[in-house]
């Protein structure tokens, strides 16, 4: 500790016994430096989504080529949308298992998310295939591009939260997530529910509206 | 996170104890050039932005003297057209992208957590990572040069002549990724500073305490952070387009160019605003300053501030009253513009009446920000007759346009840039700059700048086109135009002298007693700290009590509204320590290594995809090491130094942060290397 050296006793005690946040939960907002930053992160992820649903919009009619109406499949993306939900339900329990302290469960439901997510990209491949086969390349018509780009975009945000999915559970296996970082699990998660929320944009915007 | 989950925590020694040797050991170096290259310190990052921000300057000046030179007489030979285009396009980009925002930047990084009393910025690795994504995606746009020339459609890149067809060469495929990189940087810089700002503030600096700047950081980062997504949409669609066929801007298959301009200008308003912020910001540090008084409205000042941030995104089509959006979007723009000019408006009033009945020192910092508000108020003026859309459709795309953006950038933003850089060079290198020159640095800089700029507003309603490489004789051009050309000389020369007055100052002074803490008898709390400041930048952390703390630990008031002096100011300022006690993050050259990774990954997309795979695997990589690097030390700003036994909760690394860090660079890393497969 380092001896203050001022002259002046009343501004030397003030700034000897000041409260400085010794934690992170301790910062002046009272959310921890991670978590705000995710927000942010992620309150500017919804002008990147808006710009590319907007794109969207704006080239639904192809005029040229198969429509979506041709080709979508509405059952079969529905249930590859349920999962995803699902995989909503399955990381608000991986957060509550850590936050009682349970690495096991927390694993356990970590790898479910991360295998449902999984399950919800694997949909979407084969979707694009099977519109690939039917006549909807990447090049087709605008509506082609904007479709692809637009849900592309959308899967490689699940892959990337897949990612830190699976780097959360070997950080708990190396037991490098103790208990006082349990946060890291709950920022990961509002990452995933984000992508999950703006998925039932997507999926009503896109599938849903005529 | 609320209370109830407050984690009891493990009374010391929480520390893990996974530390891996070898190439994964964090650096510790302190001294040479391998501290520059793993450094987290937002000092040395901020220096080193500032330092890459002048060269690039360097090169944007080259580039505007070639233009200039072009323009002196009629049926210039020097540039052909194609040529011209591509110089004008890289002269606009280099100077928005690689010059004015990272010196805003630069005295964000620098200054920022010195003002409100942090030892750090939230994520010291994320704003190495910030920076060095700027360097290598600056380098890799200016690349272009030397691999079939440079882009040439405009820093605006108007669809349809972006495209392949109107621009076949790879020009604009790589001013559209490197702009992606640089983009990243700032959104990452953008989220790290904010986090910055609300959470690590001193005791007792509340959001209604920070110094002015600090405010105009907050809201310049929350324009890039709003503003930056949606220019990567449109260069994401716009390299879709140019490199996999895509029909996002082909007009064949039934697309709409305005897309182009909608995106791009939702995100290019909002950018011109977030130039000029840090530059106001730093102008209401220095104008108290000198004039040995508050700032006259400090909420007016700050809320104009945030009233500027919001009211910017709610402008963009006043760039594109000619494109045909009609009349009823064109009105609605007009109002908006002209209704942005109020709280601009506030600003140059408080400025004036901070400045009215103080005791002014006419030092150069104080010179240049009188510089900034009158050519600002000049070019605001200007920009004003633009919000009149039947007028704006007169002088749209006419060098009044010209003369008009760089009032307001140059006169504005640079010239508070440049007196920022001598009212702050003490407390970041511990020298002043030599007054002498540093005066006729500022006078020569304003008539070169008038000169130049001045006259282009007659060209521009005699109807001399923007971007025109060459004008015939008998329009009457030619007068100005010369004028223009020895102005822009002028210019160069008054840049020259500062670049000159930084070696000579530095010789100089090692016959000179070292500078004080408090060389100008400043303000705020970034004056405390001894010059050059010290790794740990505060020790102790101070308490603020009001704005401009550090003022009133100086001077008091007598009744009758007299200043006294109540405290000596080597009595006020921190001593020099040893900073034992104070924890602060290790080096880490992964940022560094993930930055390297995206411009290859760049190359690749553009020439074989082998090396997209190698960039994309050295950046996903870089991104584990990143986030498995040994846990050392938080990433966490703020770390008590009179309590080390409670260092053990905020030990170990973050991983969030670099998770969110990969959620977005891998979004950039994965959407390449997924095209590649």
């Amino acid at each position: 500790m380092a001896e203050p050296l001022t002259a002046h006793p009343t501004v030397a005690e003030a700034d000897a016994h000041a409260p400085v946040a010794h934690i992170e939960h301790d910062t002046n907002t009272g959310i921890s430096n991670t978590k705000l930053a995710m927000w942010l992160f992620l309150a500017s992820e919804c002008l990147l989504f808006g710009g590319l649903i907007s794109t969207y919009l704006l080239y639904k009619n192809p005029l040229e080529g198969p429509s979506g109406a041709d080709l979508f499949d509405i059952p079969f993306t529905s249930a590859s949308s349920f999962v995803l939900l699902m995989s909503s339900l399955t990381m608000v329990l991986a957060v509550s298992a850590i936050e009682r302290g349970d690495h096991h469960r927390m694993r356990i439901w970590l790898g479910s998310t991360a295998l449902l997510g999984s399950t919800f990209v694997a949909g979407q491949i084969y979707e694009f295939t099977a519109f690939y086969r039917e006549g909807l390349g990447f090049t087709t018509s605008r509506f082609s591009s904007a479709f692809y780009t637009l849900t592309g975009f959308h899967g490689v945000h699940v892959t990337v939260g897949i990612i830190m999915l699976v780097v959360l559970v070997m950080l708990s296996i190396r037991g490098r997530l103790p208990e006082h970082r349990s946060e890291t699990v709950e920022v990961v998660g509002l990452y995933w529910h984000f992508v999950d929320i703006v998925w039932i944009l997507i999926f009503a915007i896109v599938y849903l509206i005529p | 996170m609320s209370d109830s989950t407050q984690l009891a925590l493990p009374s010391g020694g929480g520390e893990p104890t996974y530390r891996p040797g070898g190439v994964f050991a964090r650096p510790n170096t302190t001294k040479g050039w391998r501290s520059w290259v793993t450094t987290v310190d937002h000092k040395k990052i901020g220096v080193m932005y500032g330092a890459t921000a002048l060269f690039f300057l360097l090169v944007g000046g080259i580039e505007a003297l070639l233009i200039r030179v072009q323009l002196w007489a009629p049926r210039g030979t020097l540039l052909s057209a194609d040529l011209y285009n591509q110089v004008f396009t890289m002269h606009g980009t280099t100077m928005i992208f690689l010059v004015v925002m990272p010196i805003g930047a630069a005295f964000a990084n620098y200054l920022m957590p010195l003002q409100i009393g942090a030892r750090d910025v939230a994520f010291p690795r994320i704003n190495a990572f910030s920076y060095w994504i700027f360097l290598t995606g600056g380098i890799f746009l200016n690349t272009s040069w030397f691999l079939g020339g440079g882009a040439d459609g405009g820093w605006f890149n108007y669809a349809p002549n972006n495209g392949v067809i109107f621009s076949p060469s790879n020009g604009i495929d790589f001013w559209n990724l490197g702009l992606i990189m640089t983009g990243i940087g700032s959104l990452t810089g953008a989220v790290n500073l904010i986090t910055t700002v609300l959470n690590l503030r001193a005791p007792g600096m509340s959001l209604m305490r920070m110094p002015v700047f600090t405010w105009m950081t907050l809201v310049t980062q929350f324009l890039l952070l709003f503003a930056i997504p949606v220019l990567t949409v449109a260069q994401v669609l716009l390299m879709m387009d140019r490199l996999f066929d895509a029909n996002f801007f082909n007009v064949a298959k039934g697309a709409n160019p305005l897309l182009w301009q909608h995106l791009f200008w939702i995100f290019g308003h909002p950018e011109v605003y977030l130039m000029i912020l840090p530059a106001f910001g730093l102008v209401s540090e220095m104008l108290p300053t000198f004039s040995r008084k508050p700032i006259f409205g400090y909420p007016f000042i700050v809320f104009s501030g945030v009233a500027i941030g919001f009211m910017g995104f709610g402008v963009w089509a006043h760039h594109m009253f000619v494109s045909g959006i009609g009349p009823i979007s064109v009105t609605t723009f007009a109002l908006t513009t002209m209704f942005i000019a109020v709280p601009t408006g506030v600003k140059i009033l408080n400025w004036t009446a901070t400045m009215w009945g103080g005791k002014l020192q006419f030092t150069s910092p104080m010179l240049f920000s009188i510089g900034l508000v009158t050519m600002f108020t000049i070019g605001g003026l200007s920009g004003v007759t633009h919000a009149v859309a039947p007028a704006d459709t007169q002088q749209t795309d006419t060098y009044y346009i010209v003369a008009h953006f760089h009032y307001v950038l140059f006169g504005g933003a640079f010239f508070g840039f440049v007196g920022a850089f001598y009212y702050y060079w003490p407390k970041v290198f511990g020298y002043l700059l030599n007054e002498k020159i540093g005066k006729g640095n500022f006078w020569l800089m304003l008539l070169g700048f008038n000169l130049t700029f001045a006259p282009m507003h007659v060209l521009g309603l005699q109807g001399m086109s923007r971007r025109i490489y060459t004008y015939d004789q008998g329009y009457g051009f030619e007068l100005w135009n010369k004028v223009a050309t020895i102005g822009s000389f002028v210019l160069a020369t008054s840049v020259a002298i500062f670049l000159f007055n930084i070696f000579y100052s530095k010789a100089k002074a090692k016959s000179l007693p070292a500078v004080g803490a408090d060389p100008w008898d400043s303000r705020t709390i970034e004056w405390m700290t001894p010059s050059p400041v010290p790794f740990y930048n505060f020790d102790p952390i101070p308490t603020v009590s009001r704005v401009d703390d550090f003022w009133y630990r100086k001077y008091g008031e007598t009744k009758d509204g007299q200043l006294v002096r109540i405290a000596a100011t080597d009595d006020v300022v921190q001593k020099r320590t040893d900073g034992k006690g104070i924890h602060l993050p290790s080096p880490s050259y992964w940022p560094l290594v993930v930055a390297i990774g995206l411009p290859i990954v760049g190359y690749g997309l553009l020439y074989t995809l082998w090396l997209a795979l190698i960039g994309g695997l050295i950046t996903v990589g870089g991104l584990f090491g990143w986030a498995l690097e040994p846990p050392d030390d938080p990433d966490a700003g703020h770390d008590d130094d009179h309590a080390p036994d409670d260092h053990s909760a905020s030990g170990g690394e973050v991983a969030p942060a670099d998770v969110s860090e990969e959620a977005d660079d891998e979004v950039a890393a994965d959407k390449e290397v997924e095209t590649v497969g």
